[in-house]
């Protein structure tokens, strides 16, 4: 059992090693990043398919007792969030390799590639605070260096932003980690659950808060996600995607796992402010989308956005709402990684991602726009898609815990982000075919085998999500079970 | 003892974060340098007062220091150094590409911001 919980984590931090020794052949590195992410994305299966037969399970690393220990504990939403995110690594990777120039150009790419990959199974799995921190930091630092490995002036100067309100955050959350240790004694999440009980409200209210700004920063909510969208358009393809698609929802999972565990189930107020926060983040996310003229800088807003629909999951604190919301999390993630993969296609076959000077896609490349189309309709909600699926599971939440308000904010943003999506469709793939831009780095019109192959995979695979509703939606309501009434989580960790 | 810590946080982090919203780059280091000592200072208090000595062979009791503190602030410390060091190496990078140490204006949000003064996003 321990070494199916470790798995995730040391699978790609010996590739990481081994990438690192190889780093003059970039045939191996290739095949050592290939081998590594497939036998992780194989392990977290195992570890689903365990912990759906046998309920959360955890192992102590280093032999020390619960508490004090190094924990590392899977329950069903940890490892659904494994499964998906170990897919997306690899079919990112596939991606990278396909795209000329990616991982070629700087041999620090995959070694630090499979670091990222240790980082965010990881987070998922950390059992105590101090280790989420940690396991924040390996993804994050990983992050740093993808986002300026091309070392343009561009990078540089958006990731200097994107550092430093990261570095911000993480201070922050190891003050707030600080805080957590002098009040109640203890960082471990599942000794934490009992603590905290005994402490004053105020004090328990204080500490929900700090780790909610921690977090709503790495995960872009609204007032925290100004860096996103000018962080995330200007690295390669691949790395945005894989960004888009999971690093914010990493901090997402951390909302949900430190709130529903620690504070809000008591917080009566709280929630309230949490529904507050999720309807602003999605109205601005949506509306900062609309008047952008990018296709990269549109679907970066559009990642704040969504965040608002998880968070509103959070908030409605049923087992309804947080099943939508994990339910959401798996589409989004999914969805989001495609979209930016088809917006790379475009920009390699077209030399621009601007709208205003690539045209008539969709009759000159058909199989990007079909790529392209069916993602985007999913993130807008449209039946019978998968991104349907998750609103409507979010909105019936909303309805049964009496929200109204925020399902019709909810309605109207997927309208909007409708409308956005037409922007793009209307500006890339309609009107008149312009010439290619000179100045990308691309030079032929056919777009790669490899891309074009991951691309359609993950086009594919939200496919699957939406075909295959029901199942998923099942596993997402027993995680959100298991979410709000975390006992036998509890009970595994301090066995 | 305590006081004297906790008036250093304080202190630590006014002054870091004073110098993290400057406009050059290595002052927003040495400013997050600062917030990052404070943040140990704060783990350090939280394992409990000062004065008790470190703990032996596993020697248990109240009368030791708390030795999970202390591991938790190690960790932090060179996960800083690290990130530190690789913001250098970023600073160097933005200094020789620009010969400027500033923190530069974004492009996108520079031409929204003037096609709306102009009246009009299309």
């Amino acid at each position: 059992m321990t070494a199916l919980l470790a798995l995730p984590i040391a699978v790609p931090l010996a590739g990481a090693a081994l990438s690192l020794a190889a780093r003059r052949r970039l045939a191996l590195q290739r095949v050592i990043g290939l081998v590594a992410t497939s036998c992780t994305l194989v392990s977290t299966v195992a570890l689903l398919a365990v912990v759906e037969t046998d309920g959360p399970r955890a192992t102590q690393l280093g032999g020390l007792p619960a508490p004090a220990g190094i924990t590392l504990v899977a329950d069903l939403f940890s490892s659904l969030m494994l499964v998906v995110s170990s897919a997306m690594l690899l079919a990112v990777l596939v991606y990278a390799i396909g795209q000329r120039g990616t991982d070629s150009r700087s041999w620090v790419f995959h070694p630090v590639y499979l670091l990222l990959a240790a980082g965010i199974s990881g987070a998922f799995l950390a059992g105590d605070l101090f280790n989420l921190f940690v396991t924040f930091e390996v993804m994050l630092t990983a992050s740093y260096v993808l986002v300026t490995l091309g070392g343009t002036r561009d990078q540089v100067r958006a990731g200097m932003t994107y550092v430093v309100i990261s570095l911000f955050a993480s201070v922050l959350f190891l003050v707030s980690v600080g805080f957590v240790y002098a009040a109640a004694g203890s960082v471990n999440l599942a000794d934490l659950a009992g603590r905290l009980d005994q402490l004053p409200d105020g004090l328990v209210g204080a500490l929900g808060l700090l780790l909610f700004v921690v977090f709503g920063i790495k995960a872009a909510i609204f007032p925290l996600f100004f860096w996103l969208p000018d962080a995330y358009p200007t690295a390669p393809t691949p790395v945005t995607a894989i960004f888009a698609g999971l690093l914010t929802k990493v901090g997402v999972y951390a909302i949900i796992r430190t709130q529903t565990l620690l504070f809000l189930p008591d917080g009566g107020g709280a929630s309230t402010l949490v529904l507050a926060f999720a309807g602003l983040t999605m109205v601005v996310g949506v509306l900062g989308a609309i008047a952008q003229n990018d296709i990269k800088r549109i679907l970066s807003f559009h990642i704040v956005s969504q965040i608002g629909y998880m968070i509103l999951g959070l908030g409605l604190l049923t087992v309804a709402g947080i099943a939508g919301a994990v339910f959401y999390i798996v589409h989004h993630i999914v969805v989001k990684t495609a979209l930016f993969l088809a917006g790379g296609l475009v920009e390699h076959s077209t030399g621009s991602g601007s709208l205003a000077r690539v045209g008539g896609l969709a009759r000159r490349s058909p199989m990007i726009a079909l790529l392209f189309l069916v993602p985007a309709l999913s993130l807008a909600g449209l039946p019978p898609l998968s991104g349907f699926v998750a609103k409507l599971s979010l909105a019936e939440a909303g309805f049964a815990a009496d929200h109204y308000l925020i399902v019709a904010v909810s309605l109207l943003v997927g309208l909007l982000t409708l409308f956005s999506m037409s922007k793009i469709w209307g500006g890339v793939f309609w009107g008149e075919v312009e010439p290619v831009v000179p100045d990308g780095a691309a030079t032929k019109l056919r777009s790669p085998r490899l891309m074009t192959a991951s691309t359609a995979a993950l086009v594919a695979l939200s496919l699957f999500v939406a075909v295959a509703a029901r199942p998923i939606y099942d596993l997402c309501e027993r995680a959100a079970e298991g979410l709000l009434d975390p006992t036998s989580y509890v009970a595994e960790v301090l066995r | 003892m305590i006081a004297i810590l906790v008036f250093a946080i304080g202190l630590l982090f006014s002054c870091g974060t004073y110098l993290v919203l400057q406009r050059t780059l290595t002052r927003v280091i040495i400013g997050f340098s600062l917030m990052a000592h404070g943040a140990n200072l704060v783990l350090l208090t939280a394992g409990g007062r000062a004065g008790r000595s470190p703990i032996v062979d596993g020697g248990g009791g109240a009368r030791f220091a708390d030795p999970l503190a202390q591991a938790m602030i190690l960790t932090a410390i060179v996960i800083t150094f690290g990130v530190t060091a690789f913001m250098l190496a970023l600073v160097l990078r933005s200094w020789r590409l620009t010969r400027d140490d500033e923190v530069e204006d974004d492009l996108e949000d520079r031409r929204i911001a003037e096609l709306t003064e102009h009246g009009g996003l299309e």
